[in-house]
């Protein structure tokens, strides 16, 4: 029998496979229930419902038109008498007895996720790196107590502060208004980013900043010149965190927003009650929310698998 | 090109004194060092000439202009770190360039000037890379392109070695003197290497806890210790220090050891203490079958033309450096004579060396400013 060494960090063939395979097996598991929604998306409402449950199945676009249109139902005869069809989406509908009103909320209940997920993305990230900054190289009176604080504002559960929240934004205007969500999720994610980017900005060795002060600059330039582009990694993680935050938040959403501020997680449960329980819909409007995330993620995922690793393989 | 005058400089951090009241100049186009063990200060004095540290008190003069509450950038002084903080995010060109792209400089000129220095350094095929992946070598190049390309009044150089292998240091030590000598600029240099120190410096400044205890020539702080300190710290082996009878006037010529006598240089000042301390250094004793001191031999380690010898005699054990031609067997009792001219005795309150005919004559004279 012959005994194979390897040395003691490298791990072997057969312990490679078998960490393969259970990450894979890991991945298959947790990615079932997204394939699913997904799937979901293309079927039609029936198959959508039916018992067993279809994993093939003819794909249609039924469930994407519904979402974004209005719909009502109509006799046979009053639809032979509207003549052909002029689109494809108008000839999906009138298969099942309908025709189109008009366009649904959707559209403009994404665009509130858009604009207030990322306007408070980039604001928390800006404001917490210029603090986390100013906490990492300044000597700031009750320096620990102020981080501190900063942290304590996240362990309130939000259920506890969402009435006086709902009661002050009331009073100042601020119910159902981008700007109102904005600086909502903006002052959530803000604790959360300074502790994260302090921790990246401590990092970054103080002698960069001297060595740019001794030759010339400013120290605002050596802070945007050499600091800024050491903190991307750091600063990608940072924002991808305050995004899904953000983009996800559902509680203050549902309290505060009703209608022109009101972002996807609180609208995509109404479309339930639209018209039946219309599956396809809701699949289709949860496969269309999680798209900006993902991307967003691809687009970073080489500054953030270094900024999750917390400057662990810096360099 | 300037001169740097610094005047009862100190720094305290809290209750601790880093730098306590400093007094020199480092003249125009020199190359000073300054040399001492591990937190003596050398940084901290660095960075205050630099502008990076605030002092808690003195003045700080480049070319004659008060300096002291200047900013770091608007003191046009270079300055290399240990670990030559290059910027990762630039490649080399980048990173050399860098302080011109402040100036205001053409980008012709940026370009050129950036170029010169790279060839000057030979580093001008490295100019696309990026510094992440440069050999140590080559990253202390570019950091010295970065001080160069300024044309700045002066280079400060926090142990810009210490990074490097001993193999490697050997060398870039000569080059680092060798451009020196070339571009001519004033030039402080720290390290707690005394050897660097030694190959390297025009003048040598030598400091512990805090204090600047000698400055001069490297071989005036060899040669003509001001303290005790200084002589221990300067030379490998360091030079014996021998209990010896104190309570001699000046004019002195000997000084008793365990009763023996040994002639010393003439005394300048008397030594009131009954103590007093002898210096002697290792190639300044030899081996003989009779001397004023005798002692058995405890070890011998041969080093290629020369043996080190350790001795223990009456008065304490004694290293000596002697030639391989002199026979010398563990165990044996030896006798050892003094080369009288090169004796240095301290005060053991004060650490000081009391003068003496040793501190005459035509090593450079040491100038305090
Ligand atoms: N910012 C600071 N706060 C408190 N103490 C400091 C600070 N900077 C330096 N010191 C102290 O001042 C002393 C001198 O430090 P300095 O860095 O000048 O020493 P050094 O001679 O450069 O030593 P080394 O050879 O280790 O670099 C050290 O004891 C250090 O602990
Ligand atoms: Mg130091």
């Amino acid at each position: 029998m012959s005994v194979a060494a390897y040395s003691v960090g490298e791990a072997s063939p057969r312990q490679k496979l078998l960490a393969g395979v259970l990450v894979v097996a890991y991945a298959l598991v947790t990615m079932i229930p997204l394939v699913w929604i997904v799937l979901t998306g293309f079927k039609s409402p029936p198959a959508s419902i039916s018992y067993p449950p279809q994993v093939l199945f003819e794909p249609t676009l039924e469930g994407y038109v519904n979402l974004f249109t209005t719909r009502s139902r109509q006799t046979p005869e009053y639809i032979e008498s509207l003549g052909p069809a002029e689109t494809w989406y108008d000839a999906l509908v009138r298969e099942r007895n309908m025709v189109i009103t008009g366009k649904s909320r959707f559209a403009g209940r994404y665009m509130n996720s858009v604009i207030i997920g990322f306007g408070s993305t980039f604001l928390a990230v800006f404001l917490g790196t210029l603090a986390a900054y100013a906490f990492s190289r300044f000597k700031v009176p009750l320096k620990d107590d102020l981080m501190f604080f900063i942290l304590s504002t996240r362990m309130m559960p939000p259920v506890a502060v969402a009435i006086p929240i709902y009661l002050m934004y009331r009073e100042l205007g601020l119910s159902d208004t981008h700007l109102g969500m904005i600086l909502l999720y903006t002052a959530v994610n803000l604790s959360l980013s300074v502790w994260l980017l302090k921790g990246f900005v401590d990092e970054i060795p103080r002698e960069y900043e001297e060595a740019a002060v001794v030759d010339g600059y400013t120290r605002f330039q050596a802070f945007v010149k050499v600091v800024l582009p050491q903190m991307r990694a750091g600063i990608a993680a940072t924002a991808i965190f305050c995004l899904i935050f953000a983009w996800n938040e559902y509680a203050f959403a549902l309290l505060l927003t009703s209608g022109t501020a009101q972002t996807a997680p609180p609208f995509i449960p109404i479309i339930i009650g639209e018209g039946g329980l219309d599956w396809p819909a809701v699949a289709a409007g949860t496969t269309l929310f999680l798209v900006p995330v993902v991307v967003f993620t691809v687009l970073l995922r080489k500054q953030l698998l270094r900024g999750i690793t917390f400057g662990a393989v810096r360099r | 090109m300037a001169e740097i005058r610094i005047e009862a400089l100190t720094k305290s951090f809290g209750d601790f004194t880093a730098v306590a009241g400093s007094n020199f100049t480092i003249r125009d186009g020199e190359f000073f060092v300054m040399l001492g063990p591990s937190g003596c200060g050398k940084t901290t004095t660095l960075r205050m000439i630099a502008g990076l540290e605030m002092p808690t008190s003195g003045r700080i003069l480049l070319d004659g202009e008060d300096v002291t509450f200047n900013r770091a950038s608007q003191r046009d002084i270079a300055f290399v770190f240990q670990l030559f903080a290059l910027y990762p995010h630039m490649n080399v060109r980048q990173n050399i360039s860098f302080p011109l792209r402040v100036q205001g400089v053409s980008r012709r000129e940026v370009r050129a000037r950036t170029e010169e220095v790279a060839k000057m350094l030979e580093i001008d095929n490295l100019l696309s890379r990026r510094v992440s992946g440069l050999a140590a070598g080559d990253r202390q190049r570019v950091a010295l392109g970065r001080a160069i390309v300024r044309r700045a009044k002066a280079f400060l150089m926090d142990e810009p070695l210490g990074a490097l292998d001993a193999e490697f240091r050997d060398r870039m030590c000569e080059e680092l003197r060798l451009l020196h000598d070339r571009i001519g600029a004033t030039t402080v240099y720290v390290t707690h290497d005394q050897i660097e120190a030694m190959a390297m410096a025009d003048r040598i400044c030598v400091m512990n806890k805090g204090e600047v205890l000698q400055i001069g020539v490297p071989m005036e702080v060899y040669e003509r210790p001001a303290t005790r300190f200084v002589a221990g710290f300067i030379g490998s082996p360091s030079m014996n220090f021998l209990p010896a009878q104190g309570g001699f006037q000046a004019g002195a010529t000997a000084i008793r050891v365990n009763g023996a006598s040994l002639a010393m240089p003439q005394a300048r000042e008397g030594l009131a203490a009954t103590d007093a301390v002898l210096g002697a250094r290792p190639e300044h004793i030899t081996i003989a079958d009779e001397g004023p001191l005798r002692g058995r031999v405890f070890a011998v380690e041969y080093m290629g033309a020369r043996q080190l010898v350790t001795v223990d005699t009456d008065a304490g054990r004694l290293r000596v450096r002697a030639p391989n031609t002199v026979r010398a067997k563990t165990g044996e009792t030896v006798g050892l004579t003094f080369d009288a001219e090169r004796l240095v005795v301290f005060d053991p309150v004060s650490d000081r060396a009391v003068r003496s005919a040793l501190f005459e004559g035509d090593v450079v004279a040491e100038e305090r400013a």
